[in-house]
C-alpha cells in the first residue's frame, strides 16, 4: 500500500529509556513499520499501552494514545474501537500485563473479536519491577520472588487464545525485524482480533530466554509449509510442548468481527446539539 | 388531598409478582391516576418473599406510606410481613383452594377467590395473578377497562388470543367478587378509584437515567450486571443502537470502566453504571480517568453495603466512597438526583459537567429511586429543553492555537480556567498521549516539581471555575422563613415533602433537598439562620451531615435510617416531629 506516511512519523520525539539491547526497540519498530505499511497515519491511529517496560511504548510512539492502568489495556482498546471504528487500534503490553493481571480481559477480548491488534511484548519476566517471575517464566527460573523457580507450569498464551475462540494467533521475535513486521502487518489486516505474542527479550533480568535462545530454538512456520487456516494443524503446533514457533499459526478468515455482528459503524463523537429529534418517542414508550 | 389507595401483591420470588404489580400500576396510570410503586424483594430468583406495592391517588404521590388497604397474598408470609401496614378495614385477597390455610386477622376482610381454578377456566393457571387483579378492580371500584389496556400493552406482542384470555381471567375474578363479596364495599372498605383525562408516563429511576443518557448524546455504555443498576443497561440495550450507540456487557467492572474510558477518549459521550461492589472495582481506574482528564459519567445506584451487604435493600452509604474513593487527590464531581424525573435531568447535566470540566462525574442514585415507578406528565421529560455542551473541543480549524512551538498538541495545557482543549482522535495535528503518570501539558510523563505543581493546581482550578460558572441549586420546600431546617439528599425528598403535610402546623419547617454533593451549594447561612438543623439520610453515620458540619463549622442533628428500607412519609414526619419537639 502506498501512502505518504513514513514509519518514522509514528515515532515521538521522546527518546526511549529502555535498556540498550532491550527487545522492545525491535518490537516497536516493527509495529510502526506495519502501521505505516498498512496505510495508517498517526492522526487515525490509537495506541493503548499497558504498564511495564513494554507499556512505555505509548510514550515513544506518536499517535493518539493512552497509557492506562496495569492489565486493562484491552478493554480500553475495545472502547476506542467501538466508539470510532474508523480508527486503527493497536494495543500493546507485557506478559505480566496481559497474562497475569489482565488475563481475564485477554480471554474475553479474544472471544469478542473486535477488529484491533494486540501485541504482547513477552520477555518472560517482570521487567519494570526489576525481575520477578511472570506467568510465562519457566518453571525453574530463579528470581528474587521465586528463588527456587515458580514451580508452576508457564501459561501457554497461544493455547489460552485458541481455547478462547481466537480468530488470529501469531508469534514473532523482535530481532527478526522483517518477519516480525510482516506478522504484525497480517494481524492488522485481519478482520477481527489480531493477537501476536512477540518474544521481546529482557537483557537485564532474563538470562535464560535470551536472543541466543530464541534464535537457536524458534522454528519459522513459513519454512514448515504450515497452513494457518488448518485448524487441526494449528492446534497441534500450539500444544506442542518442546518446540516454539514463529509465524501466523491460526487464522479463521471466515469469522465475523464484533463490528459485523453488532452493526458497529458509527463515529460516536458526532452527536446533535440537543436531544435526538425523535426523543419524545422514548418518553411516550412509558405511557 | 384526595384519598389515596394502597395496594400490594406479594408472594414468592418467581410468582410473577413484579410483572403483575406493574400491570396494575400501568392500568392506574392509563386511567389518569398518579402512581408510586415500591418493591420488597429478595435477590433470589425463586423462593423468598417479594411484594410489589402501589400507592395511587388522583393527586401527585411521591412517597410510600405505612398503610395497606388491599393486599393480594399468594403466601401466608405475605400477610405476616405486612401486618404492621394492614389495618382493621384492610381487605386481603387469597386463594383458599391452595394448600396453605390463610390466617387473615379477624377484623379484616378475607376475600377468598379460587384464583387458580378461575384462571384455568380462562385458559391457564398461569393467569391466576390476573384473576386477582380483576378481583382487586371490583373491590376498589376501579373500571376494569383500564386493566384491559394494560393487559394489551403487556401481552400484545404475544398475540390476540393471550390478550383475550387475560381479559377473561380478569373478568372472572371481577365477577366472582361481585357475586360472593357484594357486601364488602358497602362495609367500611369503601374505595372508588376515579379516573381522569390526564396522560401520564410511568417509569423508574434507572429508566430515567438511561433515557437521560440517550437524550444527552451518550452513545456508549459498558457495564456488568448488578442489582439495582442493571435496569439502566437493559433500558439502553435495544434503544441506544437506534441512535448509533452500543451497549457492551463487559467481563467485569474493571473492564466496563476501561471500555467506557476508551470510548470517551475516542470522543463518545460514554458511561457505565453499577452499584457498590462494582464501584470498588472501578475505583482502580477512577484515578486514571480523572488525571487523564477524561469526561466520564459513572452511575452508582447505591444499595446496602458493605461487601455484598443487602443487595436488594436501600441505602445511601457510598457518599464518602464517591467523594474520596481512590488513592491520591484528584477532583471529581458528585451529583445525586433526588427524584425520578431528576434522574433524567441530572444525567443530562452530568454529561455536560463531565465534558465542560473534563472530569469523571459520579451520578449517585439510590435503590429507592432505581426500582420505584412513578407517574409523570410527559412534559417532565421535555426533550426540547435538553442542552448539550461539549466544552472545549477543538477541530482542525482551531487546533493551531493549542500547539506548542514545536507543533505538538497540548491536551493538558495549563489554562487560566484550568480547562484544556480536547482533540478527538482523527483530528489532524491532534495526536497526543495521555497517561496515569503525572504529566506535562503534552501528556508526557514528568516528575519535575514545577510541572507537578502546575498540573495539580490546574486540575484543582477546574473546580473553582465550575463553582463560579454553574448554578448549584437546591430544591426548597416548606416555609422559607421557618426556624427549623431539614436538609436531605437523594431519594428522601419525596417522603420529606409529603411529611411536611403530615406534621403539625405549629412545627414550622423548611426543607432543602440537595442534588449536588461536590461541588455543592454553600448552606452556611441557611444553617446559621435556623434554630435547628436536621440532616436526613439513609445511612448509619450521617455522611452528608458530616459535610454540612465541615462547611458550616456547626453541629447539626442527624436522622438516619439504615434498616434497608426507604423512608416513608408518615415515618419521617414522626421522626422529625420527635426531634423538634424533644428540642422545644
Ligand atoms: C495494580 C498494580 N500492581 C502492581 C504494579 C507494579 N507493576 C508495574 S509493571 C508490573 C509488571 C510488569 O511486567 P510485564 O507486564 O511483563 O511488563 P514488562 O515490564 O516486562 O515489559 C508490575 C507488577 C502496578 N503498576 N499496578
Ligand atoms: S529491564 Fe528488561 S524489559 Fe525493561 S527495558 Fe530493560 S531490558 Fe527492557
Ligand atoms: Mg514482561
Amino acid at each position: 500500500m502506498s501512502s505518504d506516511v513514513r514509519f518514522t512519523d509514528f515515532k515521538s520525539d521522546k527518546q526511549p529509556t529502555w535498556c540498550p539491547g532491550c527487545g522492545d526497540f525491535g518490537t516497536m519498530n516493527g509495529m510502526m513499520k506495519a502501521l505505516a505499511e498498512t496505510g495508517n497515519s498517526p492522526d487515525d491511529t490509537f495506541v493503548v499501552a499497558g504498564i511495564g517496560c513494554s507499556g512505555k511504548i505509548g510514550t515513544y510512539m506518536h499517535a493518539y494514545a493512552l497509557h492506562g492502568v496495569h492489565g486493562r489495556a484491552l478493554p480500553v482498546g475495545t472502547g476506542v474501537k467501538l466508539a470510532n471504528p474508523d480508527l486503527e487500534v493497536m494495543v500493546a503490553g507485557g506478559d505480566g500485563d496481559g497474562y497475569s493481571i489482565g488475563a481475564g480481559h485477554f480471554v474475553h477480548a479474544v472471544r469478542r473479536n473486535v477488529d484491533m491488534t494486540y501485541v504482547v511484548m513477552d520477555n518472560r519476566i517482570y521487567g519494570l519491577t526489576k525481575g520477578q517471575a511472570s506467568p510465562t517464566s519457566r518453571e525453574d527460573f530463579e528470581t528474587s520472588t521465586t528463588p527456587g523457580g515458580p514451580q508452576q507450569p508457564p501459561v501457554n498464551p497461544l493455547a489460552l487464545a485458541f481455547a478462547s475462540g481466537a480468530t488470529f494467533i501469531a508469534q514473532s521475535f523482535s530481532s527478526d525485524a522483517l518477519r516480525h513486521q510482516e506478522i504484525v502487518q497480517k494481524a492488522i489486516e485481519h478482520d477481527g482480533f489480531g493477537f501476536v505474542n512477540v518474544f521481546s527479550p529482557c537483557v537485564t533480568f532474563n538470562d535464560v530466554d535470551t536472543y541466543d535462545y530464541f534464535r537457536d530454538s524458534l522454528v519459522d512456520l513459513q519454512d514448515e509449509g504450515h497452513d494457518p487456516t488448518d485448524r487441526e494443524a494449528a492446534k497441534e503446533k500450539i500444544l506442542e510442548a518442546d518446540k516454539e514457533y514463529m509465524g501466523v499459526i491460526w487464522q479463521d478468515e471466515d469469522a465475523s468481527s464484533y463490528e459485523d455482528t453488532h452493526n458497529v459503524d458509527t463515529n460516536m463523537s458526532e452527536i446533535p446539539d440537543g436531544a435526538p429529534e425523535d426523543g419524545m418517542d422514548l418518553v411516550r414508550e412509558f405511557y | 388531598m384526595a384519598e389515596d389507595f394502597n395496594w400490594a401483591i406479594g408472594g414468592e420470588a418467581g410468582d410473577g409478582i413484579n410483572s403483575t404489580g406493574k400491570i396494575f400500576a400501568q392500568a392506574l396510570s392509563r386511567a389518569g391516576r398518579h402512581v408510586f410503586t415500591s418493591k420488597d424483594f429478595a435477590s433470589r430468583i425463586r423462593g423468598g418473599y417479594t411484594a410489589y406495592k402501589v400507592r395511587t391517588s388522583v393527586d401527585d404521590v411521591q412517597s410510600v406510606v405505612d398503610r395497606l388497604d388491599l393486599l393480594v397474598a399468594l403466601t401466608q408470609r405475605t400477610i405476616d410481613e405486612n401486618l404492621d401496614e394492614l389495618h382493621d378495614d384492610s381487605a386481603i385477597i387469597y386463594d383458599g383452594e391452595r394448600s396453605w390455610e390463610a390466617d387473615v386477622p379477624e377484623e379484616m376482610f378475607a376475600i377468598d377467590v379460587p384464583l387458580k381454578s378461575l384462571a384455568e377456566e380462562a385458559g391457564g393457571a398461569i393467569m391466576r395473578n390476573i384473576v386477582a387483579l380483576g378481583a382487586a378492580c371490583e373491590l376498589a371500584d376501579f373500571p376494569i377497562e383500564n386493566l384491559d389496556e394494560a393487559l394489551e400493552k403487556r401481552f400484545g406482542g404475544k398475540g390476540e388470543k393471550i390478550v383475550e384470555n387475560n381479559k377473561e381471567a380478569a373478568r372472572l375474578g371481577q365477577e366472582y367478587v361481585q357475586e360472593e363479596y357484594a357486601n364488602v364495599s358497602t362495609d367500611s372498605f369503601d374505595f372508588s378509584l376515579e379516573t381522569t383525562d390526564a396522560d401520564y408516563v410511568l417509569l423508574n429511576g434507572d429508566e430515567a437515567i438511561g433515557m437521560g443518557a440517550i437524550a444527552a448524546g451518550c452513545r456508549f455504555y459498558a457495564g456488568y450486571p448488578i442489582t439495582p443498576a442493571t435496569d439502566v443497561m437493559e433500558y439502553l440495550k435495544g434503544r441506544i443502537e437506534h441512535f448509533g450507540g452500543q451497549v457492551v456487557q463487559a467481563e467485569d467492572e474493571l473492564s466496563a470502566i476501561n471500555m467506557a474510558l476508551g470510548a470517551a477518549r475516542a470522543g463518545a459521550r460514554s458511561m457505565t453504571a453499577t452499584s457498590g461492589p462494582g464501584i470498588d472495582l472501578m475505583t482502580e481506574t477512577f484515578g486514571l480517568v480523572a488525571t487523564s482528564e477524561t469526561p466520564l459519567v459513572i452511575a452508582d445506584v447505591m444499595r446496602s453495603g458493605p461487601s455484598t451487604g443487602m443487595p436488594t435493600k436501600q441505602e445511601q452509604g457510598d457518599l464518602n466512597m464517591a467523594l474520596y474513593g481512590g488513592h491520591g487527590e484528584i477532583p471529581r464531581f458528585v451529583v445525586a438526583p433526588t427524584t425520578i424525573d431528576e434522574c433524567f435531568w441530572k444525567t443530562v447535566e452530568a454529561f455536560n459537567l463531565a465534558e465542560k470540566y473534563q472530569v469523571p462525574v459520579y451520578l449517585l442514585a439510590d435503590l429507592a429511586l432505581a426500582v420505584t415507578e412513578q407517574t409523570f406528565s410527559p412534559e417532565a421529560f421535555d426533550m426540547d429543553a435538553v442542552e448539550v455542551d461539549r466544552g472545549r473541543v477543538v477541530d482542525e480549524d482551531d487546533i493551531d492555537e493549542w500547539l506548542d512551538e514545536e507543533g505538538r498538541f497540548q491536551p493538558h495545557a495549563a489554562t487560566e480556567d484550568g480547562i484544556s482543549p480536547r482533540a478527538f482522535p482523527g483530528t489532524e495535528k491532534g495526536a497526543h498521549m495521555s497517561t496515569g503518570l503525572e504529566h506535562n501539558a503534552l501528556g508526557r510523563r514528568t516528575e519535575e516539581k514545577s510541572v507537578r505543581l502546575e498540573q495539580v493546581e490546574k486540575r484543582q482550578r477546574k473546580v473553582e471555575t465550575a463553582q463560579e460558572r454553574e448554578d448549584w441549586d437546591v430544591r426548597e420546600y416548606g416555609d422559607a422563613d421557618a426556624d427549623n431546617l431539614v436538609i436531605s439528599w437523594g431519594s428522601n425528598e419525596g417522603a420529606l415533602v409529603e411529611a411536611l403535610d403530615l406534621m403539625d402546623d405549629d412545627l414550622d419547617v423548611r426543607v432543602l433537598s440537595v442534588p449536588y454533593i461536590f461541588p455543592r451549594p454553600d448552606l452556611t447561612e441557611d444553617v446559621q439562620n435556623a434554630d435547628e438543623t436536621i440532616v436526613v439520610e439513609c445511612n448509619a453515620t450521617g455522611q452528608f451531615a458530616d459535610l454540612i458540619e465541615h462547611d458550616v463549622l456547626e453541629r447539626v442533628q442527624r436522622v438516619n435510617k439504615y434498616d434497608g428500607v426507604r423512608y416513608k412519609a408518615d415515618e419521617l414526619a414522626a421522626d422529625i416531629t420527635e426531634r423538634l419537639e424533644g428540642q422545644a
